[in-house]
């Protein structure tokens, strides 16, 4: 009987775990199945040229009709998985029909933190085509914009709308340096100031009460009682793993589907899990670890469809993370681990004042993680030093800078 | 035989493509890819097709020569 592998989530991790299945030379039958009724289309898009208008469906698309027919892959959309049963080895659609497996590919992604404020209208999320295209409609009326939430998403969303023209734009975050959780405090607060030198007004440190619906808009009421008045609001404030359609398949399921070293279900090694919804154990830093990022989802699906084609040839997944952000004119890349307690470097591009790289080391002085804007080749550099374990006083400037050294460099 | 190409205009520097197959793809100075051969051997397809997936900004393709 031939084999058939099953992918469950039709975004960016599944459409590629597809891909990579038949380029790693797997014959068996592959199904990919999504629950928008849509083809795969990319995500990072929505916040940025999507918005704006730069960026169509079309041509964010992942994997067109023609393209699955070519490679042999059944495509199945707007029909959403209700049941994994890992014993008799089956996946059942809403609609009830059962997708028999010999791998089973969880892929299904995470949607947005709801709003605690409600969500009359005006209010939007970004995470579908549709969001997306209902919130540049209304920020082509102009604003005021209140942006909750000023992670990337709400970060992106706010510098997009100054693009297309909105002036009035406030980025509210519970926290007084955004970021401070993943990027170390002064870099996180230098990032912050981006908005300020492009128009946004930021109110950090500062929660959200209510949202309410008055004559005219809304108004996004501030612990504290500030008022700021809105024609629209995004609410960007994390995202929640879609794992409860797994919840009587027996595995274990907590913030994500819990899987071993080589993204394997624990106690099912034939379903696997790839991008948002996948909490894995992460061998280098002994603990479970989820990741939403975009280039995590592409590499781990690689490296689950080689595991599915050839079982056993490859050692545990322990990727190095990997993030990028676009706001304003600045081009953000966050490499490795980045947070407060690192030794940190800094330097200055010598020949553009928009561009800087900091770079973090361990107590032993190895590279842990590097942050850089505008500065595509030191991200680079740094990306594969973290990679070879260098020492951060051998990653040498000379290698960022042609012919030079960084403007200045200040260590703290 | 696996031929590469990219698209300069589409290009941002994220630089998946590098760290993906680095035999292929650097990036430059000023922040775009550079590719290092044109042509590789059948054997190398699988690998290259992955490189160029792994692009956010889908600025790679590979084609058959």
């Amino acid at each position: 009987m031939t084999r058939s592998t099953v992918i469950v989530g039709a975004s960016v991790g599944g459409v590629r775990t597809a891909q990579a299945l038949r380029s790693a030379g797997y014959e068996g039958e592959v199904t990919l199945v999504g629950d928008e009724d849509v083809v795969p289309y990319d995500r990072p898009p929505l916040s940025k040229g999507l918005l704006a208008g730069t960026a169509t469906a079309e041509s964010v698309t992942l994997l067109t009709k023609p393209e699955a027919r070519d490679l042999g892959i059944r495509l199945i959309v707007g029909r959403a998985a209700r049941r994994l049963d890992a014993g008799q080895s089956f996946v059942e659609l809403a609609d009830g029909e059962r997708l028999r497996y010999d791998d089973v590919v969880i892929a299904t992604g995470s949607r947005p933190r709801p709003s605690p404020w409600g969500k009359p209208p005006g209010v939007h999320y970004v995470r579908t085509l549709g969001d997306a295209a209902a919130l540049r409609k209304d920020l082509r009326r102009g604003g005021p914009l209140v942006v909750i939430g000023a992670g990337f998403v709400g970060a992106e969303v706010a510098a997009t709308a100054r693009q297309m023209g909105v002036t009035e734009v406030t980025l509210v975050d519970p926290v007084r340096v955004p970021m401070s959780r993943v990027i170390d405090p002064v870099t996180a607060a230098r990032l912050g100031e981006l908005h300020l030198a492009n128009g946004v007004a930021t109110r950090f440190g500062t929660r959200v009460e209510a949202i309410d619906q008055v004559a005219g808009g809304l108004a996004v009421r501030l612990a504290g009682g500030g008022v700021l008045p809105a024609a629209t609001v995004v609410v960007g404030i994390g995202a929640i793993p879609n794992d409860e359609w797994l919840a009587s398949s027996g595995l274990r399921v907590d913030g994500g589907l819990h899987c071993d070293d080589r993204c394997r279900a624990y106690g099912a090694p034939r379903v696997h899990a790839v991008g948002d919804v996948a909490r894995w154990r992460h061998q280098g830093r002994g603990t479970q670890v989820r990741s939403e990022h975009w280039t995590n989802a592409v590499e781990q699906a690689r490296y689950v469809a080689a595991d599915i084609a050839r079982p056993g040839e490859q050692g545990p997944y322990q990727p190095i993370e990997y993030a990028w952000s676009d706001q304003y004119d600045g081009k953000i890349q966050v490499t490795g681990q980045t947070g407060a307690g690192l030794h940190r470097v800094t330097a200055e591009h010598p020949d553009s004042a928009r561009s800087f790289a900091v770079l973090y080391a361990t107590q032993d002085g190895t590279l842990a993680g590097a942050v850089t804007v505008n500065w595509p080749k030191a991200a680079l550099t740094a990306r594969r030093a973290v990679a070879a374990g260098t020492p951060l006083a051998k990653v040498a400037w000379t290698c960022l800078i042609p012919g030079g050294y960084a403007r200045t460099v200040s260590a703290t | 035989m696996p031929v590469l190409k990219a698209d300069l205009s589409l290009c941002q520097g994220y630089a998946n493509c590098v760290v993906a197959a680095d035999d292929a793809f650097d990036i430059g100075d000023d922040g775009v890819v550079v590719l290092l051969r044109a042509s590789f051997p059948e054997s190398d397809r699988a690998r290259l097709e992955a490189a160029a997936r792994s692009c956010p900004a889908a600025a790679l393709t590979v084609a058959s020569g």
